[in-house]
């Protein structure tokens, strides 16, 4: 196992206006690893997975990804946004959406190569959405359109692989194959998910940190006192002995 | 109607209806897929102020608001990135204070009485020679931009996130799309006029999305339906002695409701 790490973000502050989103997390992820983000809303999970893609510059504190900026590392990581019903009238096909997976490896000012043709093929197979290559993305329902983002995601062969609640608008059953498939996929490429499910993170994830403001790691996947109570305000499904069940009730934001 | 096809101005006319289509497909659809619409009334609108700086000066008038338009689409490109919550305010104030500059600077020219109407409707039929090498170039440009980066540019469109994440240059792009932006408004001012520019950038578009499903056809389909906008336009307002540009809309903007117009009916 090479030893730079998948992650390492030191003493990292992050603030909205002046009000502060993070307040010095730190934590390192070895590369191989599989971490679930917990936390309430407005915790600052995405923030915080906004920052590691580069796509926010932190006010203090250094982030590194595989051993480089942020944003240089582009080629090497992917991600699955939360919201995926956007643009609906926007002409264009699944087959279209996936290949933009490939624009890190694609040089500019060219066209798609054979090689990315042939990477987007086996990604939209893997997720079950080849046969709908030609389909225009906003005639499909949100689970199929949820597929089509992640295959844009698995055709960049990332070495880290982002996601943000990527099972917030599809079927249960889906959820399962999903969570599955990220288990295979983890055995060679790094994944980081935020979720809200409980369930999820003792089934499939390695390690679990809870964003509040401040950040909580633990290596072993274990959901300790300490992120109760910070993460307390979030519904979270709970579990016991393998099983998951409800064992916090639903709070009403404050 | 036949035998007006043999004056020289309305070759020149009928030439140049189908360069300036073509320029509307290609930004046109990339300023509706983009949501650029206020900008690039904006842009129209200010782009007025060169016209008239140009004839104060004496110097080109077509050049004054190709130079004025390329730098309020900066401006406005710098306003959109970084006061996102004012970005139309502060748009709107440099419509209005572009075209009032224009009209000062035209007031303040000793002896000049230009037609300003052909600059607000425009004046297909007085398109000269020059005028068709010019929009031919700028065409030129347009098409090889958007075919060189055509990738490029449908990722930002579609998720200007994920193409910066990816390693797009996500803002040099949009302000290359601001720039041709601005020449295709400099070219169509000739066709509609600047106070219509809007329409002919935006409805054949906007048509074409609901036909089309990708980018690219969305783009040739615009071109071919603002290219029979304008040559139908032209026919009307010939036969019937009408103002060119303000014809020209009419018939894209009767279009564009018989289309909505039937979406509704098979909705319902």
């Amino acid at each position: 196992m090479n030893h730079v790490p998948a992650i390492e973000v030191k003493n990292l502050w992050f603030y909205f206006e002046k009000a502060p989103v993070l307040e010095g997390v730190t934590f390192t992820l070895e590369q191989g690893d599989f971490l679930g983000i917990l936390g309430p809303n407005g915790g600052g999970k995405t923030t915080l997975l906004k920052l590691l893609l580069g796509m926010l510059k932190p006010a203090k504190g250094s982030i590194r990804i595989l051993g480089q900026n942020p944003h240089d590392a582009h080629h090497r990581v992917a991600y699955v946004p939360q919201n995926t019903d956007f643009n609906l009238s926007f002409p264009i096909s699944v087959m279209e959406v996936a290949l933009m997976g490939r624009l890190s490896r694609a040089r500019m000012g060219r066209g798609y190569s054979g090689e990315d043709r042939a990477s987007v093929q086996e990604a939209l197979k893997k997720a079950g959405m080849w046969a709908y290559k030609d389909r225009p993305v906003g005639s499909l329902s949100g689970g199929q359109r949820q597929r089509v983002f992640i295959a844009r995601a698995l055709a960049t062969e990332p070495e880290i692989l982002f996601l943000d609640e990527p099972t917030a608008s599809v079927d249960p059953e889906f959820e399962t194959d999903l969570y599955e498939f990220l288990k295979e996929l983890n055995r060679y490429v790094t994944i980081v998910t935020i979720t809200h499910d409980v369930g999820v993170i003792s089934r499939y994830v390695k390690s679990v940190a809870c964003v509040n403001r401040r950040l909580i790691f633990h290596g072993e996947g274990k959901i300790t006192k300490e992120m109760l109570d910070m993460a307390y305000q979030c519904p979270v499904d709970l579990i016991a002995h393998g099983i998951p069940h409800r064992v916090l009730p639903e709070h009403e934001e404050k | 109607m036949w035998e007006a096809l043999q004056f020289g101005f309305m070759q020149n006319a009928l030439l140049a209806g189908v360069l300036a289509s073509i320029s509307c497909g290609i930004i046109g659809s990339l300023i509706v897929v983009n949501r650029m619409v206020f900008i690039s009334g904006g842009i129209a609108h200010a782009a007025f102020g060169g016209i008239g700086l140009a004839i104060f000066l004496g110097f080109s008038p077509s050049l004054g608001a190709a130079l004025f338009a390329l730098g309020v689409s900066l401006i406005m490109g710098v306003v959109s990135l970084k006061s996102k919550h004012r970005a139309d305010t502060i748009i709107g104030v440099l419509w209005a204070v572009g075209m009032a500059v224009g009209i000062i600077l035209i007031d303040l020219t000793p002896g000049y009485h230009a037609d300003l109407m052909s600059y607000l409707f425009g004046s297909i039929l007085a398109v000269t020679e020059l005028d068709l090498w010019l929009m031919s170039i700028l065409d030129g440009i347009i098409f090889l931009v958007i075919l060189t980066l055509y990738k490029e540019f449908i990722a930002m469109s579609y998720d200007e996130e994920f193409a910066f994440v990816v390693g797009v240059p996500v803002t040099p792009l949009y302000f290359a799309l601001l720039c041709l932006t601005a020449l295709s408004i400099v070219i169509i001012i000739r066709i509609v006029g600047l106070i219509l520019v809007i329409a002919l950038l935006t409805i054949p578009p906007y048509i074409a999305e609901k036909y089309t499903g990708s980018l690219r056809k969305m783009m040739i389909f615009s071109a071919v339906l603002g290219t029979f906008f304008t040559l139908t336009g032209l026919a009307i307002s010939y036969y019937y002695d009408l103002t060119s540009g303000a014809t020209i809309i009419m018939v894209a903007g009767v279009t564009f409701l018989c289309i909505e117009g039937l979406d509704v009916i098979k909705r319902n």
